[in-house]
């Protein structure tokens, strides 16, 4: 009853202006989660294997920018050409040491390998950097406010969707439209008869780890410059959060990722606007949505329906 | 397998009668008249905490130097490095009250060592004074141990004070739900402001979030539209500076207090210029001393260490002031009595302000207020807790 009544008040209550400032903060949100969650889904819908590295991969690329902005004073614009670089080529190293002796392997055991890849990373990151946190750089011209009435909108919060939708749509249009696009949904079509067909299933793997990184790398210094705290456990949370986004869209569908990011952070931040005594559940509420999607649709949102061959 | 079960019960049996007995007869023989009067030290000088018990141990030797004396008698300290380790804390303890025939224990540092010494105080009722060991638990339900230094919570109240003294009526409260100081802490401060305020709706939101989260924005965006005098935000420095900074860009004005989990330089780091003006409590400051004696305690210490003292030292400086203090009230140095004068303890002149024991056992007192100030923590205030 209690529940309700505080439910409705919050409704009542809301003015216009916070109305407005809770859907910016939630479609920034929403965007940076899909950004990541594309990673996910474009490994999965390859090798059918659920990448856990990813989030430390963007917890790298955090460093990597602390590095070149804070450390070596290379103008940020630089850095972040430099980070995504960094970060593809980390992707790489990782296919190519950790994923690729298992090619031939039993599925469990590419994914145990991908949670080796996470703790390795994590400690690493530990052992270089140490534990203390560390201040992402402050980037002036994506950190300022603008105001629009009485709604604060950070610039960053612009550019995130933006960067979301650009890369969306670039993606989109090598898988579609171009001949490396053609492999990688043959290889995810059927691999072995990719395999068969003449196609070298080893290069169409790391093109796209290099181009899951490099958005993971994108999506890294978003995240720095909106939440600025650097930690090596910084990927973790996210990593858990945009893997659901990804799910919950149909893990292996590009546009689906997309989708389930923008429910995730939308919902995150709209159960904590209606429902404020929820405020300490927000993270449960992931993992109710994932629930209640595989329940009922367990393709995910926007997943195919596929037959176990045999 | 019987046997074995017949054996245990009979040893266990046994190891009790002599505790019993054994610290019966003690307590008459350590009151006897000598010329020494014993307090133990129990510290970890070796293991993990060692930092903090070498730091302790200063202040302790440093007030048994200014403070050799009670009741006509010399006061001999016994030190006892309880090595870090549980199992080795209840041990020593119970070595210096039946071996040494200590009057009254001071230590330790860390509050799970404080607390496994509880019950040995207990059972053989000499009183423990507890140096800078916060967690509640440690005096809760144990009329024997008593401490220093002020309960974690406790906080709550004085940031509590510092608000409605500087004229807030009305505030948010944002706690780290899943970490017991910040829910503590702000609990505390809840009832104590209502209480000072007389209005049950001072407190106009408590806002939850999780330890490890990222985006506040939500809660901020609520909080900005109930528009409040100040917010209490008590948690982890990471999260509360990644908070802080949020607020400061969503437009929210209203300046933000928490508890001594602030005062790292991570808090700076991560915050930035945003957490500028950021207030909090904490025990003990030497750039404003309040008192004689902590006047008196800083030249001392500065004499002989060359150095700066911490907060730890000074709390384990004041824990041996009302151990005397007591001893030199109680007119006498049975630990039942002593035990009781220790618990009357009031105004006491120590270094980190006036203290007095509440009913728990647990020191309240003055606490320090600091600010962030051009990338420092800077003295800000003084607060009296009534």
């Amino acid at each position: 009853m209690d529940f309700f009544s505080e439910f409705f008040q919050a409704i009542t209550n809301m003015s216009a202006t916070s109305l407005a400032q809770h859907v910016v903060n939630g479609v920034s949100l929403g965007s940076l989660y899909a950004l990541i969650a594309i990673g996910y889904t474009m490994v999965y819908g390859i090798l059918l294997m659920i990448n856990f590295a990813h989030g430390d991969i963007v917890m790298m690329a955090c460093y990597f920018a602390f590095f070149g902005i804070t450390v070596f004073h290379i103008p940020w614009y630089f850095t972040f050409i430099g980070v995504i670089i960094a970060t593809a080529l980390l992707g790489a190293v990782i296919e190519r040491t950790a994923y690729r002796p298992l090619r031939d392997a039993p599925k469990n055991s590419v994914l145990i390998s991908a949670i080796g890849a996470s703790f390795l990373l994590e400690n690493l990151a530990n052992y270089l950097f140490s534990g203390r946190p560390l201040r992402f750089p402050d980037i002036p011209l994506l950190s300022s406010n603008i105001e629009v009435g009485d709604v604060q909108i950070q610039a960053i919060c612009i550019v995130i969707p933006i960067m979301t939708f650009l890369s969306l749509w670039l993606l989109l249009h090598i898988v579609n439209h171009t001949k490396i696009g053609m492999a990688m949904r043959a290889v995810s079509k059927d691999y072995e008869i990719a395999r068969v067909m003449g196609i070298n299933i080893d290069r169409v793997i790391s093109i796209t780890f290099i181009i899951g990184s490099a958005l993971a790398a994108i999506g890294a210094f978003m995240w720095g410059v909106r939440y600025p705290g650097i930690t090596p456990m910084l990927g973790v949370m996210p990593g858990l959060k945009c893997f659901i986004a990804a799910v919950i869209g149909g893990i292996g569908n590009i546009k689906g990722a997309v989708i389930g990011g923008f429910i995730l952070g939308l919902g995150e931040v709209f159960i904590v606007a209606f429902f404020p005594q929820l405020s300490g559940y927000r993270d449960a509420f992931a993992f109710i949505v994932l629930i209640i999607i595989l329940f009922y649709k367990p393709t995910g949102l926007l997943g195919e329906k596929t037959t176990e061959k045999v | 397998m019987k046997m074995k079960k017949v054996l245990s019960i009979l040893l266990a049996s046994a190891v009790m009668v002599s505790a019993l007995t054994g610290c019966g007869s003690d307590k008459k023989e350590s009151a006897a008249d000598s010329n020494t009067i014993k307090l133990g030290v129990f510290l970890p000088l070796t293991g993990d905490n060692a930092a903090g018990g070498e730091l302790e141990l200063r202040g302790i030797k440093l007030a048994n130097k200014l403070h050799p004396e009670v009741l006509g008698k010399k006061v001999e300290l016994v030190v006892a490095d309880n090595k870090s380790d549980k199992a080795e804390a209840a041990s020593v303890a119970a070595r210096l009250i039946e071996k040494d025939k200590v009057v009254t224990l001071l230590g330790s540092y860390g509050s799970s060592l404080a607390m496994a010494a509880g019950n040995i105080v207990k059972e053989s009722k000499v009183p423990a004074i507890g140096t800078s060991c916060t967690n509640p638990q440690v005096t809760a339900n144990n009329d024997y141990y008593f401490r220093a230094c002020f309960i974690d919570p406790f906080q709550g109240t004085v940031m509590a004070n510092y608000a409605y003294n500087k004229g807030a009526r009305k505030v948010a409260i944002v706690q780290e739900v899943s970490n017991d100081y910040s829910v503590g802490l702000a609990k505390f401060f809840k009832e104590a402001f209502v209480k000072l305020t007389g209005d049950k709706d001072a407190i106009i939101d408590i806002a939850n979030y999780q330890t490890g989260d990222k985006d506040f924005t939500a809660v901020l965006t609520n909080l900005k539209a109930k528009n409040p005098d100040a917010v209490f935000a008590p948690g982890n420095f990471t999260e509360s500076a990644l908070l802080i900074k949020q607020a400061r860009q969503l437009g929210i004005e209203a300046p933000f207090m928490g508890g001594d989990t602030w005062e790292t330089q991570e808090f700076i780091d991560v915050g930035g210029k945003e957490v500028e003006g950021a207030v909090m409590s904490t025990a003990f400051d030497r750039e404003k001393a309040s008192t004689e004696e902590a006047q008196k305690f800083l030249k001392a210490y500065t004499d002989e260490y060359k150095s700066e003292p911490s907060a730890l030292t000074a709390m384990a400086y004041d824990s041996y002031l009302i151990a005397i203090d007591a001893i030199k009230r109680a007119n006498s140095t049975d630990p039942q009595k002593i035990r009781d004068a220790i618990a009357k303890t009031k105004d006491l002149e120590a270094v980190t302000g006036k203290t007095t024991l509440d009913e728990n056992g647990d020191a309240i007192k003055a606490a320090v207020i600091k600010e962030v100030k051009n990338g420092k923590f800077k003295y800000l205030d003084f607060v009296d807790v009534k």
